[in-house]
């Protein structure tokens, strides 16, 4: 015996479809959490992180000590949250003696881990130190501008991997068209030595130039840190390949009051708004024209 | 060197990434790192920002408007693609017979109230249920209720239409394109073996059962871990009340009582006396009360008993004095029903 259950509230249904597996995907929502043991660096990396993703990001403070992601049985409470929270990037902080300042920022598809990224922080500087003239800074939900440099990024598999993640979490909404005024914020991540990779969030400024293109000026306003890769786990190839999946259906646009076939050819249909011919007193004008040019006629 | 100068630049993402990067010399300082690194993004994002304003844009109130072409970096997708519906069974079916769907307008025209109606729904033109007069055909049977047979036909047919809606949810929750607003849940466990459906265990039977588990224990279930909500397990049977050890102040009076009592007991079984005369008082006053209730209703029952037609006495009839002397006098003696517990 089954039954059909239907929302009864159209706001669970505006929530539910929210939820949907969708043809275009727009931005990935990012769950912050933390493990049992937490540093002072960690809670503050955490916390800023949080703040650069205000809008898409759902931030747990309570201690979780059942997840060990890279382990084959402690994931089940991270995929549980993520169905609940409808999140599909985490980041998860943790310190213990062998990893100090530990952070793990995973991806999930269809709420299952997809793939994982271990780093340890290093040299962090929070946002407060910075000392900049307030009208630069960036506004919340911006779409930044990322931005890698170094060989590492090419050649090193962990680096690769890594530069990938961070794409994926800092790149904010998938937006069809872009207002050039929005555009204030940096992030610059640069390979130092091959396992090591320095961030640092900048806020831009535009300077009239001779020409249309402005000049770049970079202000450092954001956290800064030194990320030192531990360990990652790339997905497995069939889920990549799931994964990276593009279908063109949904791509094809509607064309309406247009039908055609191959005897008529294209045939088209146009609506014409209502003609008050009679009450515009055009009729009046007309007849008055005709006034005019028979008096002018006979003159 | 041209090699050098080339930067990868996603437009879509507003991503640069420059993979030829590296550092001539290891920074000395940490100030210097962060210069160079600085430097090196302020050159990237200057390629980047020569690409965004060198595309077409539109006029926006706030400024221009750019639209942004396709990205090229590929990310992995959150959730899998949308599934498309399978064909319903009706689909099916209008495929294989060659139906058409035909364009049906909402409202109708109906010509008893001179109004637009809708076609379907509150309030439609041509309901069924609407119409006062029905008239009856040579098939009808005489003293059926034709509009009941209507209401019985509409229920079975809007029956129908949910069962083939349910089934067509289930073939399409089973590879997984249920649309998102739908969830189908079981109302009832699948029965496997034999047809009898599971019984339903009340509430009364659970805390017995409980308590059941709890007699299993040397405590008696008291220190046993409970449920929150668990209520404290209740003793079914005899309870025994023990004197306390240590009684206040006086001859430890109920100590005197019971040890009487017991005497009593003892002595009553093994004497002979035939009348014991504070039973024979109380009975015969209880007797005497029992006699001035009957004699106000005693005719009532005489005639009741009449009345019946099988002629049986009423069951108050038995308390008759008679009957009371009968049972008084032959236990009246020195047998002592006592308790028997």
């Amino acid at each position: 015996m089954m039954k059909i259950n239907t929302p009864k509230k159209k706001r669970v249904l505006r929530e539910l479809e929210k939820r949907a597996p969708k043809l275009v995907e727009t931005g990935k929502k990012t769950l912050i959490l933390q493990g049992l043991k937490t540093s002072n660096v960690l809670n503050s990396v955490l916390k800023e992180i949080y703040h650069l993703k205000r809008d898409s990001a759902v931030r747990y403070t309570r201690k979780n000590d059942n997840i060990r992601p890279f382990e084959s049985g402690g994931e089940t409470s991270l995929e549980f949250f993520s169905q609940k929270t409808d999140c599909s990037i985490f980041v998860y902080g943790n310190t213990s003696k062998k990893r100090p300042d530990n952070i793990i920022i995973g991806r999930t598809y269809d709420h299952q881990i997809y793939d994982l990224v271990e780093v340890g922080v290093e040299n962090f500087k929070p946002m407060e130190s910075f000392k900049y003239d307030k009208k630069l800074a960036p506004q919340v939900g911006s779409k930044p501008f990322i931005t890698f440099a170094g060989e590492g990024f090419e050649s090193i598999d962990e680096l690769k991997h890594l530069k990938e993640v961070l794409l994926d979490l800092f790149r904010g909404e998938v937006v069809e068209s872009l207002s050039l005024v929005g555009l204030d914020r940096v992030y610059v991540i640069t390979a130092v030595s091959s396992d090591r990779v320095f961030l640092t969030h900048c806020a831009v400024r535009l300077k009239k130039s001779g020409s249309v293109v402005p000049r770049i000026e970079l202000v450092e306003v954001g956290p800064s840190m030194d990320l030192v890769v531990r360990r990652h786990r790339l997905p497995n190839e069939s889920l990549r390949k799931e994964a990276m999946r593009i279908s063109t259906d949904g791509l094809k646009k509607k064309i309406k009051n247009v039908v055609g076939d191959s005897i008529q050819g294209k045939v088209g249909k146009i609506y014409m708004p209502d003609q008050k011919v009679s009450s515009s007193g055009i009729l009046d004008r007309v007849v008055t024209y005709c006034q005019v040019l028979n008096t002018k006629l006979f003159w | 060197m041209e090699a050098e100068n080339q930067m990868q630049v996603d437009l879509g993402h507003l991503l640069a990434f420059d993979p030829y990067h590296h550092f001539p010399s290891p920074p000395k300082s940490r100030e210097e790192l962060v210069t160079q690194c600085l430097s090196e993004g302020t050159k990237l994002v200057q390629a980047v920002v020569d690409g965004l304003f060198n595309l077409t844009s539109t006029e926006a109130l706030e400024g221009p408007l750019v639209k942004l072409p396709k990205p090229t970096t590929r990310l992995p997708r959150e959730k899998h693609l949308p599934r498309p519906k399978p064909p319903t069974k009706w689909e099916l079916f209008a495929k294989s017979k060659g139906i058409q769907k035909r364009k049906k307008n909402k409202v109708l025209w109906d010509e008893q109230t001179d109004s637009w109606k809708r076609s379907y729904g509150y309030d439609r033109v041509n309901d069924d249920a609407d119409v006062p007069i029905i008239e009856a055909k040579m098939t009808d049977e005489p003293g059926g209720d034709p509009f009941a047979k209507r209401k019985e036909e509409k229920k079975k047919r809007v029956e129908k239409t949910e069962k083939n809606r349910l089934q067509n949810l289930k073939q399409a929750a089973k590879i997984g394109a249920l649309p998102s607003h739908v969830q189908l849940a079981a109302t009832a466990l699948p029965i496997t073996g034999t047809q009898a459906p599971p019984k339903k265990i009340t509430k009364d039977e659970l805390g017995s059962v409980a308590g059941l588990a709890a007699t299993a224990t040397a405590s008696g279930g008291k220190f046993d871990k409970k449920v929150a909500g668990e209520k404290p397990v209740k003793h079914q049977g005899k309870h025994r009340k023990f004197l306390p050890a240590a009684e206040g102040s006086g001859m430890g009076n109920r100590e005197k009582e019971q040890t009487d009592k017991v005497l009593n007991k003892l002595m009553a079984k093994n004497s002979h006396e035939i009348l014991n005369v504070g039973k024979a008082v109380s009975m015969y006053n209880v007797k005497k009360q029992r006699d001035g209730r009957n004699q106000k209703g005693r005719s009532s029952f005489d005639s009741s008993s009449k009345l019946k037609p099988n002629g049986k006495p009423m069951k108050g009839d038995k308390k008759s004095p008679y009957q009371k002397s009968r049972k008084g006098g032959s236990h009246g003696g020195g047998s002592k029903k006592g308790k028997a517990e």
